[in-house]
């Protein structure tokens, strides 16, 4: 188990809002400690049995550890800002279309106090049995030792189901988010995996743009001794193009699947070529 | 968004960058008395346009008639020219090169320079580049120039100075993910001047800068209707036609289309929905593509599988579609989804493998 547990105290920015709705109340099914809403003006309301505040600040008597971000892609800067400022040490964005200005900001004051920061345009991360902060479908999930990464969403739950029906189980499923700037990407995670004694197997799901896969499959080469399987996205995309993710694009040459590929087979990672094979070499 | 060179020396002199006199123009009724010589440049989305023959000089007003008329409308690197820039031709000294640009892997914006300028930054040897990173939280600080002139040959170290700081805050003023100025000029007066601009403005950050909404040029008609509605839609050259779920999805099919040697007519993600309604748009794109097989491919969570199994049922009589449908639905509600297709002939599979298999047979290529 990592990042997340039972005991996670989650604040929700943007409660109120048709996604806030929705998936806070299908965190608190799947257990996931809902403390406080916020959106502003919207004080004194309750969703889902809980309590909507004005500002972050108004939470911290309920200590919260993490906040998802649920509010459109213009106040995402100033929401995340606002959760930092107020001391929260995990926080989630959900949205998509931040410009990446935005993002970079972000990342940077992430980095600079110690906040864990996932997405944007990510569905979250789901620690079966313990909790979920995200948008991830709640029953696709089984406790135990494989760890998925990925840059997906819909993709992501197909290929979880597919290892979960396949007689396997789930320590930790995250969602990186497909923007070209995340918080967290696949060379921050796979250091996590490595070193979380529960994950016994790790899954990593890339696609084509940028060099977050290159640069996670020269950690694992180096470090790791879990089995990895890998699967990349994007070996029919045209190049310039972006592929339905704002990060999913080969600039100049760069970012291309086949780099990818061939990085991950480098590493020893065994590179499923459909999803429906991932389950297969899980067993391997 | 490309922003063609007018436009990003626009956004130039809105910062203070000095760029040359001039005027755009569309058609050659447009064209006023201007000093001479200069230069007549075709406004394209496209590198090397000078080498196409896509830029032309004039000495004297007949020239400039002459050549205006020949590059309006004429085809350059495969783009029509529909508008033209006239500039005051530059008595040039020195050329250099200057960006900034955004570096994914560092996630910071880096300024790039170089003293060979003028030509493509990707044929110069690396070790005439330079870099210096810019940390966005801590913003441009007078040492970054002083920096950039020890890399380049610049007497007028002040006018750079401003220079540089100006491009910094056009890059984050108008969200940018690249300002280039190749060639950064100096003149016989030791003036520096952007010769070109190359500008790209992050497509999410549009809202905020309403001007540069323009019909993306680098988007087919139908590509940039379906922007409209909100939907991923690439066109491609192949004659399957694709929706998908999720833009992972969407191209881990397209992907397994081409290991089986079936060629994408398009990629279109259908993105989180539960409207029929979406559905019907998404088969009105991909059935103006005129593909010869459509394929759905759903994993249903936010999208219910029966949802669009409807939307299928109901685009086929709307569009009054004849070419085979293949589809493969799983997930959240896949058997009653199942059941509306069967009940009006379409066998649905519910993997992915078995349905691009099935998709193999029709076309013949297994």
């Amino acid at each position: 188990m990592v990042i997340i547990s039972k005991e996670t105290r989650v604040i929700v920015q943007g409660m109120t809002g048709h996604q806030g709705t929705f998936h806070s109340g299908e965190m608190i099914k799947f257990g996931t400690k809902v403390v406080a809403g916020v959106s502003p003006g919207k004080a004194g309301t309750k969703v889902n049995g809980v309590d909507v505040y004005n500002n972050v600040v108004d939470t911290l008597p309920l200590k919260p550890d993490a906040s998802m971000i649920s509010v459109p892609a213009p106040f995402v800067k100033d929401a995340a800002l606002e959760a930092m400022e107020n001391g929260i040490k995990l926080i989630y964005i959900l949205t998509e279309h931040v410009p990446v200005h935005d993002t970079m900001e972000l990342y940077h004051e992430a980095r600079r106090k110690g906040v864990f920061m996932i997405g944007p345009n990510s569905p979250g991360i789901t620690v079966p049995g313990q909790a979920k902060i995200g948008i991830m479908p709640n029953n696709i999930f089984r406790v135990g030792d494989v760890a998925i990464a990925s840059r997906s969403g819909t993709l992501t739950y197909e290929i979880v189901k597919a290892v979960t029906d396949a007689g396997f189980g789930e320590s930790t499923v995250i969602g990186l988010g497909g923007d070209p700037i995340i918080g967290t990407t696949f060379s921050d995670i796979i250091r996590i995996f490595n070193d979380d004694p529960q994950t016994k197997q790790i899954v990593l799901v890339g696609e084509i743009g940028g060099n977050e896969e290159e640069k996670a499959a020269k950690y694992i080469k180096d470090y790791v001794k879990k089995p990895v399987t890998g699967y990349i996205t994007g070996i029919s995309a045209p190049p310039g193009k972006k592929m339905g993710h704002a990060g999913a694009i080969i600039e100049k040459g760069t970012g291309t699947a086949e780099s990818k590929i061939k990085a991950f087979k480098d590493a020893g990672i065994k590179v499923a070529s459909y999803p429906d094979d991932i389950p297969d070499l899980l067993r391997k | 968004m490309n922003l063609y060179e007018y436009m990003g020396k626009e956004i130039f002199r809105k910062y203070g960058i000095p760029v040359p006199d001039g005027y755009v123009i569309e058609n050659v009724g447009e064209l006023k008395a201007f000093e001479y010589p200069v230069a007549i440049k075709s406004q394209i989305l496209s590198g090397k346009r000078g080498k196409a023959g896509g830029i032309k000089f004039a000495k004297n007003e007949a020239d400039l008639k002459t050549y205006s008329d020949q590059l309006l409308n004429s085809t350059i690197n495969n783009l029509t020219v529909k508008k033209l820039l006239i500039e005051r031709m530059l008595n040039i000294k020195k050329e250099l090169y200057l960006s900034i640009t955004l570096d994914r892997a560092a996630k910071k914006p880096v300024i790039i320079l170089s003293a060979d300028g003028g030509m493509e930054i990707e044929s110069v040897p690396e070790e005439n580049i330079h870099k210096i990173y810019i940390d966005p939280m801590v913003g441009y600080s007078d040492y970054i120039a002083r920096e950039a002139l020890s890399y380049l040959p610049v007497d007028n170290k002040k006018q750079f100075s401003s220079l540089l700081q100006s491009l910094y805050n056009a890059f984050v003023g108008e969200d940018a993910l690249l300002t280039e100025i190749n060639p950064l000029v100096i003149d016989g007066e030791n003036n520096i001047i952007a010769g070109d601009s190359k500008v790209v403005i992050d497509d999410n950050a549009l809202y905020r800068h309403k001007d540069y909404m323009i019909t993306d040029p680098d988007k087919t008609d139908l590509e940039n209707e379906a922007a409209s509605k909100s939907f991923t839609f690439i066109e491609m050259d192949g004659d399957i036609g694709v929706i998908a779920n999720g833009a992972g999805l969407t191209m881990a099919t397209m992907d397994a289309l081409t290991l089986h040697k079936l060629k994408p007519r398009n990629f279109l993600d259908l993105g989180g929905t539960d409207n029929i309604e979406i559905v019907e748009d998404a088969f009105s794109y991909v059935m103006r593509a005129r593909p010869k097989l459509i394929f759905v491919n759903i994993f249903g969570g936010v999208t219910k599988a029966d949802t669009v199994a409807n939307g299928i049922v109901s685009s086929k009589k709307k569009f009054d579609i004849k070419q085979q449908i293949v589809v493969r639905l799983s997930g959240v509600h896949e058997e009653e989804g199942q059941k509306i297709l069967l009940d009006s002939g379409i066998k649905a599979f519910n993997n992915m493998t078995d349905a691009v298999k099935e998709l193999s047979k029709i076309q013949g290529v297994e």
